[in-house]
Protein backbone atom coordinates (compact mmCIF):
# COMPACT_ATOMS: atom_id res chain seq x y z
CA UNK A 1 0.00 0.00 0.00
CA UNK A 2 0.98 3.57 -0.65
CA UNK A 3 1.86 5.82 2.29
CA UNK A 4 1.89 9.60 2.08
CA UNK A 5 4.00 11.52 4.59
CA UNK A 6 3.58 15.32 4.68
CA UNK A 7 6.53 17.03 6.36
CA UNK A 8 7.29 20.57 7.48
CA UNK A 9 10.52 22.58 7.53
CA UNK A 10 10.84 24.28 10.92
CA UNK A 11 13.46 25.84 13.15
CA UNK A 12 15.78 23.21 14.60
CA UNK A 13 14.45 22.24 18.00
CA UNK A 14 17.80 22.99 19.65
CA UNK A 15 17.81 26.61 18.53
CA UNK A 16 16.61 29.27 20.92
CA UNK A 17 13.80 31.32 19.39
CA UNK A 18 14.13 35.11 19.31
CA UNK A 19 11.34 37.58 18.69
CA UNK A 20 11.95 40.39 16.16
CA UNK A 21 12.54 43.82 17.73
CA UNK A 22 9.45 45.17 15.91
CA UNK A 23 7.35 42.30 17.33
CA UNK A 24 6.19 41.29 13.85
CA UNK A 25 7.25 37.66 14.18
CA UNK A 26 10.12 35.49 15.36
CA UNK A 27 13.52 36.02 13.77
CA UNK A 28 14.38 33.07 11.54
CA UNK A 29 17.15 34.76 9.51
CA UNK A 30 20.25 32.56 9.32
CA UNK A 31 18.64 30.06 11.67
CA UNK A 32 19.34 26.36 11.46
CA UNK A 33 16.28 24.61 10.04
CA UNK A 34 15.29 20.95 10.16
CA UNK A 35 12.44 18.52 9.62
CA UNK A 36 9.81 19.02 12.32
CA UNK A 37 10.61 16.28 14.90
CA UNK A 38 7.09 14.82 14.81
CA UNK A 39 7.30 14.65 11.00
CA UNK A 40 10.58 12.78 11.29
CA UNK A 41 8.79 10.19 13.42
CA UNK A 42 6.13 9.98 10.70
CA UNK A 43 8.78 9.20 8.06
CA UNK A 44 10.36 6.59 10.31
CA UNK A 45 7.00 4.89 10.86
CA UNK A 46 6.37 4.76 7.12
CA UNK A 47 9.84 3.31 6.51
CA UNK A 48 9.24 0.65 9.16
CA UNK A 49 5.94 -0.26 7.50
CA UNK A 50 7.82 -0.67 4.23
CA UNK A 51 10.52 -2.79 5.87
CA UNK A 52 7.75 -4.95 7.32
CA UNK A 53 6.41 -5.52 3.80
CA UNK A 54 3.19 -3.59 4.45
CA UNK A 55 3.93 -0.31 2.69
CA UNK A 56 4.99 -0.54 -0.94
CA UNK A 57 5.73 3.10 -1.70
CA UNK A 58 6.42 6.13 0.48
CA UNK A 59 5.78 9.62 -0.86
CA UNK A 60 7.10 12.57 1.12
CA UNK A 61 5.46 15.93 0.51
CA UNK A 62 6.21 19.42 1.75
CA UNK A 63 4.58 22.79 1.11
CA UNK A 64 6.78 25.86 1.03
CA UNK A 65 9.46 27.69 -0.89
CA UNK A 66 12.44 26.02 -2.54
CA UNK A 67 14.26 25.65 0.78
CA UNK A 68 11.95 22.84 1.91
CA UNK A 69 13.53 20.63 -0.78
CA UNK A 70 16.36 20.20 1.72
CA UNK A 71 13.95 18.48 4.13
CA UNK A 72 12.42 16.43 1.29
CA UNK A 73 15.92 15.20 0.36
CA UNK A 74 16.40 14.18 3.98
CA UNK A 75 13.11 12.28 3.85
CA UNK A 76 14.31 10.55 0.68
CA UNK A 77 17.58 9.66 2.42
CA UNK A 78 15.62 8.22 5.33
CA UNK A 79 13.70 5.91 3.00
CA UNK A 80 10.96 7.77 1.13
CA UNK A 81 10.76 6.67 -2.52
CA UNK A 82 9.81 9.97 -4.09
CA UNK A 83 8.97 13.50 -3.08
CA UNK A 84 6.56 16.28 -4.00
CA UNK A 85 7.12 19.96 -3.23
CA UNK A 86 4.09 22.21 -3.49
CA UNK A 87 5.74 25.53 -4.11
CA UNK A 88 4.55 28.71 -2.43
CA UNK A 89 6.27 31.67 -0.81
CA UNK A 90 3.30 32.28 1.47
CA UNK A 91 3.05 30.96 5.01
CA UNK A 92 -0.26 29.12 4.80
CA UNK A 93 -2.86 28.42 7.50
CA UNK A 94 -3.31 24.76 8.47
CA UNK A 95 -6.66 24.69 6.67
CA UNK A 96 -5.10 25.73 3.36
CA UNK A 97 -2.29 23.22 3.84
CA UNK A 98 -4.92 20.54 4.45
CA UNK A 99 -6.80 21.57 1.30
CA UNK A 100 -3.66 21.23 -0.81
CA UNK A 101 -2.90 17.86 0.76
CA UNK A 102 -6.49 16.78 0.07
CA UNK A 103 -5.85 17.29 -3.66
CA UNK A 104 -2.69 15.21 -3.47
CA UNK A 105 -4.56 12.47 -1.58
CA UNK A 106 -7.21 12.43 -4.32
CA UNK A 107 -4.53 12.08 -6.95
CA UNK A 108 -2.23 9.60 -5.23
CA UNK A 109 -4.88 7.55 -3.36
CA UNK A 110 -2.66 6.54 -0.43
CA UNK A 111 -4.07 4.00 2.03
CA UNK A 112 -2.36 5.71 4.91
CA UNK A 113 -1.30 9.31 5.51
CA UNK A 114 1.09 9.73 8.42
CA UNK A 115 1.74 13.23 9.76
CA UNK A 116 3.38 14.72 12.83
CA UNK A 117 0.80 15.65 15.46
CA UNK A 118 1.98 19.25 15.45
CA UNK A 119 4.82 21.43 14.24
CA UNK A 120 7.11 22.91 16.84
CA UNK A 121 6.83 26.41 15.36
CA UNK A 122 3.13 27.26 15.17
CA UNK A 123 2.13 24.48 17.63
CA UNK A 124 -1.31 24.27 16.05
CA UNK A 125 -1.98 20.53 16.10
CA UNK A 126 -4.57 20.79 13.29
CA UNK A 127 -3.42 19.68 9.85
CA UNK A 128 -3.86 15.91 10.23
CA UNK A 129 -7.35 16.21 11.67
CA UNK A 130 -8.36 18.77 9.04
CA UNK A 131 -7.08 16.55 6.24
CA UNK A 132 -9.03 13.66 7.75
CA UNK A 133 -12.23 15.70 7.77
CA UNK A 134 -11.74 16.98 4.20
CA UNK A 135 -11.05 13.50 2.84
CA UNK A 136 -13.71 11.86 5.01
CA UNK A 137 -11.11 9.55 6.50
CA UNK A 138 -10.99 8.34 10.11
CA UNK A 139 -8.08 9.50 12.21
CA UNK A 140 -5.76 8.12 14.85
CA UNK A 141 -4.09 11.12 16.41
CA UNK A 142 -1.19 11.22 18.91
CA UNK A 143 -0.24 7.64 17.99
CA UNK A 144 2.18 5.62 20.09
CA UNK A 145 1.57 2.37 18.18
CA UNK A 146 0.33 1.67 14.64
CA UNK A 147 -0.62 -1.84 13.51
CA UNK A 148 -2.00 -2.42 10.04
CA UNK A 149 -4.35 -5.40 9.94
CA UNK A 150 -5.84 -6.14 6.52
CA UNK A 151 -8.14 -3.29 5.54
CA UNK A 152 -7.99 -1.78 9.02
CA UNK A 153 -5.38 -0.13 11.19
CA UNK A 154 -5.23 -0.29 14.98
CA UNK A 155 -3.87 2.87 16.52
CA UNK A 156 -2.90 3.24 20.16
CA UNK A 157 -3.21 6.89 21.16
CA UNK A 158 -1.66 8.90 23.98
CA UNK A 159 -4.64 10.44 25.76
CA UNK A 160 -5.04 12.29 29.05
CA UNK A 161 -4.70 9.67 31.76
CA UNK A 162 -3.22 6.87 29.66
CA UNK A 163 -3.62 5.08 26.35
CA UNK A 164 -6.59 4.47 24.07
CA UNK A 165 -6.68 1.97 21.23
CA UNK A 166 -9.03 2.46 18.29
CA UNK A 167 -9.61 0.67 15.00
CA UNK A 168 -9.86 2.67 11.79
CA UNK A 169 -11.03 1.62 8.35
CA UNK A 170 -8.37 2.23 5.68
CA UNK A 171 -7.67 4.64 4.12
CA UNK A 172 -6.90 6.52 7.31
CA UNK A 173 -4.91 9.38 8.80
CA UNK A 174 -2.40 8.85 11.60
CA UNK A 175 -0.63 11.60 13.51
CA UNK A 176 2.47 10.75 15.48
CA UNK A 177 3.34 11.29 19.11
CA UNK A 178 6.88 11.19 20.46
CA UNK A 179 6.96 7.62 21.64
CA UNK A 180 5.84 6.03 18.38
CA UNK A 181 9.45 5.28 17.40
CA UNK A 182 12.98 6.60 17.47
CA UNK A 183 13.91 7.91 14.04
CA UNK A 184 17.12 6.61 12.46
CA UNK A 185 19.88 8.74 11.03
CA UNK A 186 20.38 8.85 7.29
CA UNK A 187 23.50 6.95 6.22
CA UNK A 188 25.96 8.56 3.81
CA UNK A 189 25.23 6.11 0.96
CA UNK A 190 21.50 6.78 1.41
CA UNK A 191 22.08 10.53 1.35
CA UNK A 192 23.94 10.09 -1.95
CA UNK A 193 21.18 7.84 -3.33
CA UNK A 194 18.52 10.35 -2.28
CA UNK A 195 19.95 12.91 -4.68
CA UNK A 196 18.82 10.73 -7.58
CA UNK A 197 15.34 9.97 -6.29
CA UNK A 198 12.47 11.83 -8.01
CA UNK A 199 11.36 15.17 -6.57
CA UNK A 200 8.50 16.86 -8.38
CA UNK A 201 7.72 20.56 -7.92
CA UNK A 202 4.13 21.76 -8.34
CA UNK A 203 3.15 25.41 -7.91
CA UNK A 204 0.44 25.86 -5.26
CA UNK A 205 -1.46 28.13 -7.65
CA UNK A 206 -2.01 25.16 -10.01
CA UNK A 207 -4.31 23.44 -7.53
CA UNK A 208 -7.18 25.87 -8.03
CA UNK A 209 -7.72 26.46 -4.33
CA UNK A 210 -8.44 29.81 -2.72
CA UNK A 211 -5.44 30.13 -0.41
CA UNK A 212 -6.44 33.44 1.17
CA UNK A 213 -5.27 33.66 4.78
CA UNK A 214 -7.99 33.12 7.38
CA UNK A 215 -6.01 34.52 10.25
CA UNK A 216 -3.87 37.59 10.73
CA UNK A 217 -0.83 37.63 12.95
CA UNK A 218 -1.05 40.98 14.74
CA UNK A 219 2.06 40.74 16.88
CA UNK A 220 4.54 38.39 18.48
CA UNK A 221 6.08 39.17 21.86
CA UNK A 222 8.55 37.39 24.10
CA UNK A 223 6.90 35.56 27.01
CA UNK A 224 6.78 37.29 30.37
CA UNK A 225 9.98 36.47 32.19
CA UNK A 226 9.69 35.00 35.64
CA UNK A 227 11.85 36.69 38.19
CA UNK A 228 14.20 34.32 39.92
CA UNK A 229 13.25 34.09 43.55
CA UNK A 230 15.38 33.34 46.56
CA UNK A 231 17.49 30.42 47.64
CA UNK A 232 16.36 29.09 50.99
CA UNK A 233 18.87 27.46 53.31
CA UNK A 234 16.79 24.72 54.83
CA UNK A 235 13.56 22.78 54.63
CA UNK A 236 12.39 24.67 57.72
CA UNK A 237 12.84 27.99 55.94
CA UNK A 238 11.13 26.63 52.82
CA UNK A 239 8.08 25.43 54.74
CA UNK A 240 7.92 28.73 56.66
CA UNK A 241 8.02 30.75 53.41
CA UNK A 242 5.38 28.61 51.74
CA UNK A 243 3.10 29.01 54.74
CA UNK A 244 3.58 32.66 55.63
CA UNK A 245 4.94 34.44 52.56
CA UNK A 246 3.49 32.59 49.56
CA UNK A 247 0.53 31.30 51.57
CA UNK A 248 0.13 28.27 49.33
CA UNK A 249 0.14 25.67 52.10
CA UNK A 250 -1.43 25.72 55.52
CA UNK B 1 -23.33 36.46 20.24
CA UNK B 2 -23.78 32.78 20.95
CA UNK B 3 -20.99 30.52 22.13
CA UNK B 4 -20.97 26.73 22.23
CA UNK B 5 -18.61 25.10 24.73
CA UNK B 6 -17.84 21.40 24.45
CA UNK B 7 -17.77 19.67 27.85
CA UNK B 8 -14.81 17.39 28.57
CA UNK B 9 -15.87 14.39 30.64
CA UNK B 10 -15.53 10.64 31.08
CA UNK B 11 -19.29 9.89 31.12
CA UNK B 12 -19.32 10.18 34.91
CA UNK B 13 -17.77 13.50 35.89
CA UNK B 14 -17.29 16.85 34.20
CA UNK B 15 -13.60 17.65 33.93
CA UNK B 16 -12.71 20.71 35.97
CA UNK B 17 -10.82 22.20 33.01
CA UNK B 18 -14.18 22.82 31.32
CA UNK B 19 -14.91 25.45 33.98
CA UNK B 20 -11.89 27.40 32.72
CA UNK B 21 -13.01 27.09 29.11
CA UNK B 22 -16.33 28.59 30.18
CA UNK B 23 -14.33 31.46 31.69
CA UNK B 24 -12.75 31.99 28.27
CA UNK B 25 -16.23 32.01 26.75
CA UNK B 26 -17.29 34.67 29.28
CA UNK B 27 -14.26 36.75 28.31
CA UNK B 28 -15.48 36.64 24.69
CA UNK B 29 -18.96 37.56 25.89
CA UNK B 30 -22.34 36.20 24.82
CA UNK B 31 -24.92 33.52 25.52
CA UNK B 32 -23.09 30.36 26.53
CA UNK B 33 -24.43 26.91 25.68
CA UNK B 34 -22.70 23.72 26.83
CA UNK B 35 -22.70 20.50 24.84
CA UNK B 36 -22.45 17.17 26.66
CA UNK B 37 -21.91 14.32 24.22
CA UNK B 38 -21.49 10.89 25.74
CA UNK B 39 -23.31 7.75 26.77
CA UNK B 40 -25.12 7.21 30.07
CA UNK B 41 -23.69 10.55 31.11
CA UNK B 42 -26.53 11.97 33.22
CA UNK B 43 -24.19 12.81 36.11
CA UNK B 44 -22.12 14.95 33.73
CA UNK B 45 -25.29 16.70 32.59
CA UNK B 46 -26.17 17.39 36.25
CA UNK B 47 -22.71 18.91 36.77
CA UNK B 48 -22.96 20.92 33.55
CA UNK B 49 -26.30 22.47 34.51
CA UNK B 50 -24.64 23.93 37.62
CA UNK B 51 -21.85 25.72 35.75
CA UNK B 52 -22.17 29.47 36.25
CA UNK B 53 -22.93 31.77 33.36
CA UNK B 54 -24.45 29.05 31.19
CA UNK B 55 -27.87 29.46 29.57
CA UNK B 56 -28.46 26.02 28.23
CA UNK B 57 -26.98 22.52 28.27
CA UNK B 58 -27.43 20.45 25.12
CA UNK B 59 -27.23 16.71 25.69
CA UNK B 60 -26.45 14.06 23.09
CA UNK B 61 -26.59 10.80 25.05
CA UNK B 62 -26.06 7.92 22.68
CA UNK B 63 -23.79 4.91 22.39
CA UNK B 64 -22.12 6.43 19.30
CA UNK B 65 -20.67 9.16 21.55
CA UNK B 66 -19.53 6.83 24.34
CA UNK B 67 -15.82 7.09 23.53
CA UNK B 68 -16.06 10.56 21.98
CA UNK B 69 -14.54 9.38 18.72
CA UNK B 70 -13.44 12.38 16.69
CA UNK B 71 -15.36 11.29 13.58
CA UNK B 72 -18.73 11.11 15.36
CA UNK B 73 -18.31 14.08 17.69
CA UNK B 74 -17.15 16.40 14.90
CA UNK B 75 -20.24 15.53 12.85
CA UNK B 76 -22.46 16.32 15.83
CA UNK B 77 -20.78 19.66 16.53
CA UNK B 78 -20.88 20.73 12.87
CA UNK B 79 -24.61 19.99 12.80
CA UNK B 80 -25.10 22.33 15.73
CA UNK B 81 -22.69 24.97 14.47
CA UNK B 82 -25.11 27.16 12.56
CA UNK B 83 -26.53 28.58 15.82
CA UNK B 84 -23.18 29.78 17.15
CA UNK B 85 -20.51 32.35 16.27
CA UNK B 86 -17.92 30.78 18.55
CA UNK B 87 -17.28 27.12 19.22
CA UNK B 88 -14.90 26.38 22.08
CA UNK B 89 -13.34 23.22 23.42
CA UNK B 90 -10.70 22.62 26.02
CA UNK B 91 -7.22 21.92 24.66
CA UNK B 92 -7.13 18.42 26.15
CA UNK B 93 -6.89 15.22 24.15
CA UNK B 94 -10.58 15.09 23.20
CA UNK B 95 -10.86 18.72 22.11
CA UNK B 96 -7.51 18.67 20.31
CA UNK B 97 -8.63 15.53 18.51
CA UNK B 98 -12.01 16.52 17.08
CA UNK B 99 -12.03 20.34 16.85
CA UNK B 100 -9.84 20.73 13.73
CA UNK B 101 -12.29 18.41 11.94
CA UNK B 102 -15.09 20.79 12.89
CA UNK B 103 -13.11 23.77 11.61
CA UNK B 104 -12.30 22.03 8.31
CA UNK B 105 -15.91 21.04 7.67
CA UNK B 106 -17.08 24.57 8.47
CA UNK B 107 -14.29 25.88 6.21
CA UNK B 108 -12.79 28.13 8.87
CA UNK B 109 -9.41 28.34 10.56
CA UNK B 110 -8.97 27.03 14.08
CA UNK B 111 -7.28 29.13 16.72
CA UNK B 112 -5.54 26.61 18.98
CA UNK B 113 -4.55 26.85 22.61
CA UNK B 114 -5.63 30.39 23.42
CA UNK B 115 -4.41 31.77 26.75
CA UNK B 116 -6.17 35.16 26.62
CA UNK B 117 -9.03 36.88 24.82
CA UNK B 118 -8.38 40.35 23.40
CA UNK B 119 -11.74 40.74 21.68
CA UNK B 120 -14.37 38.55 20.07
CA UNK B 121 -12.08 37.88 17.09
CA UNK B 122 -8.58 38.38 18.52
CA UNK B 123 -6.82 35.92 20.78
CA UNK B 124 -3.45 35.33 22.40
CA UNK B 125 -1.69 31.99 22.07
CA UNK B 126 1.78 30.62 22.73
CA UNK B 127 3.90 29.52 19.77
CA UNK B 128 7.35 27.91 19.64
CA UNK B 129 6.59 25.98 22.83
CA UNK B 130 5.79 29.16 24.70
CA UNK B 131 9.04 30.89 23.70
CA UNK B 132 6.96 33.48 21.85
CA UNK B 133 3.43 34.75 22.38
CA UNK B 134 1.32 35.50 19.30
CA UNK B 135 -1.72 37.74 19.05
CA UNK B 136 -3.90 36.37 16.27
CA UNK B 137 -7.01 37.76 14.63
CA UNK B 138 -9.52 35.40 13.06
CA UNK B 139 -10.86 36.68 9.74
CA UNK B 140 -13.60 34.04 9.54
CA UNK B 141 -17.16 34.81 10.60
CA UNK B 142 -17.24 31.67 12.73
CA UNK B 143 -14.52 31.04 15.28
CA UNK B 144 -13.37 27.55 16.21
CA UNK B 145 -11.14 27.76 19.28
CA UNK B 146 -9.38 25.46 21.71
CA UNK B 147 -8.58 26.88 25.12
CA UNK B 148 -5.45 26.24 27.14
CA UNK B 149 -6.85 26.23 30.62
CA UNK B 150 -3.79 27.63 32.36
CA UNK B 151 -4.77 31.09 31.12
CA UNK B 152 -8.19 31.24 32.77
CA UNK B 153 -9.67 30.90 36.26
CA UNK B 154 -12.48 28.38 36.73
CA UNK B 155 -16.03 29.70 36.97
CA UNK B 156 -18.17 28.75 39.97
CA UNK B 157 -20.71 25.92 39.95
CA UNK B 158 -23.83 27.27 41.60
CA UNK B 159 -25.84 27.93 38.46
CA UNK B 160 -28.99 26.31 37.17
CA UNK B 161 -29.12 26.05 33.38
CA UNK B 162 -31.88 24.62 31.24
CA UNK B 163 -31.18 21.10 29.93
CA UNK B 164 -32.22 20.20 26.39
CA UNK B 165 -31.92 16.68 24.99
CA UNK B 166 -30.87 16.33 21.37
CA UNK B 167 -32.03 13.47 19.23
CA UNK B 168 -29.23 13.86 16.69
CA UNK B 169 -27.23 10.67 16.15
CA UNK B 170 -24.15 11.09 13.99
CA UNK B 171 -22.22 7.89 13.31
CA UNK B 172 -19.47 8.11 10.70
CA UNK B 173 -19.00 4.36 10.88
CA UNK B 174 -15.32 4.58 10.01
CA UNK B 175 -13.75 4.07 13.43
CA UNK B 176 -14.38 2.05 16.53
CA UNK B 177 -13.07 1.94 20.05
CA UNK B 178 -11.02 -1.06 21.20
CA UNK B 179 -9.94 -0.26 24.75
CA UNK B 180 -8.60 2.29 27.18
CA UNK B 181 -5.65 1.62 29.44
CA UNK B 182 -5.88 4.41 31.96
CA UNK B 183 -3.68 5.03 34.95
CA UNK B 184 -5.72 4.52 38.10
CA UNK B 185 -4.86 7.03 40.78
CA UNK B 186 -6.41 8.31 43.98
CA UNK B 187 -4.68 11.61 43.41
CA UNK B 188 -6.12 14.63 41.60
CA UNK B 189 -5.58 14.98 37.85
CA UNK B 190 -2.37 16.75 36.90
CA UNK B 191 -4.30 19.33 34.91
CA UNK B 192 -6.70 20.15 37.73
CA UNK B 193 -4.55 19.86 40.87
CA UNK B 194 -3.83 22.93 43.04
CA UNK B 195 -0.46 21.47 43.93
CA UNK B 196 1.86 19.45 41.69
CA UNK B 197 5.09 17.78 42.73
CA UNK B 198 7.25 16.49 39.89
CA UNK B 199 10.39 14.39 39.77
CA UNK B 200 13.12 14.46 37.16
CA UNK B 201 16.15 12.47 36.16
CA UNK B 202 17.61 13.22 39.60
CA UNK B 203 15.15 10.72 41.07
CA UNK B 204 17.47 8.05 39.58
CA UNK B 205 14.79 5.35 39.19
CA UNK B 206 11.06 4.70 39.27
CA UNK B 207 11.09 3.30 42.82
CA UNK B 208 12.40 6.57 44.20
CA UNK B 209 9.24 8.34 42.97
CA UNK B 210 7.66 6.79 46.10
CA UNK B 211 9.54 9.50 48.01
CA UNK B 212 7.09 11.97 46.48
CA UNK B 213 4.01 10.03 47.60
CA UNK B 214 3.96 11.11 51.24
CA UNK B 215 4.41 14.76 50.35
CA UNK B 216 1.74 14.53 47.68
CA UNK B 217 -0.62 12.94 50.20
CA UNK B 218 -0.07 15.72 52.72
CA UNK B 219 -0.53 18.48 50.14
CA UNK B 220 -3.30 16.83 48.11
CA UNK B 221 -0.95 17.09 45.17
CA UNK B 222 -0.77 15.41 41.80
CA UNK B 223 2.54 13.79 40.87
CA UNK B 224 4.25 14.69 37.61
CA UNK B 225 7.57 14.06 35.93
CA UNK B 226 9.95 15.65 33.47
CA UNK B 227 10.43 14.22 30.01
CA UNK B 228 13.89 13.04 31.05
CA UNK B 229 12.31 10.90 33.77
CA UNK B 230 9.74 9.52 31.33
CA UNK B 231 12.33 8.82 28.62
CA UNK B 232 14.50 7.05 31.20
CA UNK B 233 11.53 4.76 31.89
CA UNK B 234 11.08 5.80 35.53
CA UNK B 235 7.37 6.60 35.13
CA UNK B 236 4.67 6.42 32.43
CA UNK B 237 4.23 9.18 29.87
CA UNK B 238 0.88 10.38 31.14
CA UNK B 239 2.78 11.89 34.10
CA UNK B 240 4.88 14.07 31.83
CA UNK B 241 4.77 17.82 32.38
CA UNK B 242 6.19 19.88 29.53
CA UNK B 243 5.90 20.97 25.96
CA UNK B 244 5.14 17.45 24.78
CA UNK B 245 3.24 16.46 27.91
CA UNK B 246 0.75 18.22 30.14
CA UNK B 247 0.71 21.98 30.57
CA UNK B 248 -0.04 22.81 34.20
CA UNK B 249 -0.36 26.00 36.22
CA UNK B 250 -1.13 25.02 39.82
CA UNK B 251 -0.90 27.32 42.84
CA UNK B 252 2.22 25.46 43.92
CA UNK B 253 4.63 23.50 41.72
CA UNK B 254 7.48 21.62 43.35
CA UNK B 255 10.24 20.47 40.95
CA UNK B 256 12.48 17.82 42.45
CA UNK B 257 15.68 16.72 40.73
CA UNK B 258 14.60 18.54 37.56
CA UNK B 259 17.27 20.60 35.82
CA UNK B 260 14.76 22.84 34.04
CA UNK B 261 15.09 22.19 30.32
CA UNK B 262 13.12 24.66 28.15
CA UNK B 263 10.81 21.81 27.23
CA UNK B 264 9.87 21.26 30.88
CA UNK B 265 9.57 24.96 31.69
CA UNK B 266 7.07 25.29 28.83
CA UNK B 267 4.77 23.01 30.79
CA UNK B 268 4.88 24.63 34.24
CA UNK B 269 6.23 28.18 34.17
CA UNK B 270 2.77 29.71 34.60
CA UNK B 271 2.43 28.11 38.04
CA UNK B 272 1.76 30.68 40.74
CA UNK B 273 4.57 29.58 43.06
CA UNK B 274 7.46 27.39 41.96
CA UNK B 275 9.74 25.53 44.33
CA UNK B 276 12.88 23.81 43.06
CA UNK B 277 14.92 21.26 44.93
CA UNK B 278 18.14 20.33 43.17
CA UNK B 279 21.67 19.58 44.25
CA UNK B 280 23.17 21.50 41.31
CA UNK B 281 23.17 25.21 42.23
CA UNK B 282 23.57 26.13 38.54
CA UNK B 283 20.49 24.22 37.38
CA UNK B 284 18.34 26.49 35.17
CA UNK B 285 15.25 25.58 37.17
CA UNK B 286 16.45 28.00 39.88
CA UNK B 287 16.07 30.89 37.42
CA UNK B 288 12.29 30.43 37.39
CA UNK B 289 11.80 29.21 40.96
CA UNK B 290 10.36 31.47 43.64
CA UNK B 291 12.02 29.34 46.28
CA UNK B 292 15.09 27.26 45.56
CA UNK B 293 16.73 24.74 47.85
CA UNK B 294 20.14 23.43 46.91
CA UNK B 295 20.12 20.01 48.49
CA UNK B 296 20.31 16.29 47.83
CA UNK B 297 16.72 15.28 47.22
CA UNK B 298 17.22 12.02 49.12
CA UNK B 299 17.81 14.05 52.28
CA UNK B 300 15.38 16.85 51.50
CA UNK B 301 12.27 14.85 50.59
CA UNK B 302 11.93 12.83 53.83
CA UNK B 303 12.56 15.98 55.85
CA UNK B 304 10.00 17.96 53.86
CA UNK B 305 7.43 15.21 54.34
CA UNK B 306 8.01 15.17 58.09
CA UNK B 307 7.66 18.95 58.41
CA UNK B 308 4.48 19.46 56.43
Amino acid sequence: MKVLVPIKRVIDYNVKVRVNPDHSNVDLANTKMAINPFCEIAIEEAVRLKEAGIATEIIAISIGDKSCQEQLRTALALGADRAIQIETDESLDSLNIAKLLQKVVEEEQPQLVILGKQSIDSDNNQTGQMLAALTGMPQGTFASEVKVDGDKVNVTREVDGGLQTITLNLPAIVTTDLRLNEPRYASLPNIMKAKRKPLVVKPAADFGIDLTARTKLLKVTPPAQRQAGIIVKSIDELVEKLKNEAKVIS
Amino acid sequence: MSILVYVEHDNSTLKAETLKTVAAAQAIGGDITLLVAGFNCQSVVDDAAKVNGVNKVLVADNVVYQHQLAENISLLVTELASDFEHILATALTTGKNFMPRVAAVLDVAQISDIIAVESSDTFVRPIYAGNAIATVQSLDNKKVITVRTTGFDAVATDGNAEVVSLDIVTDAGTSSHVNDVLTVSERPDLGAADVVISGGRGMQNGDNFKLLDGIADKLGAAIGASRAAVDAGFVPNDMQVGQTGKIVAPDLYIAVGISGAIQHLAGMKDSKVIVAINKDPDAPIFQVADYGLVADLFDALPELESKL
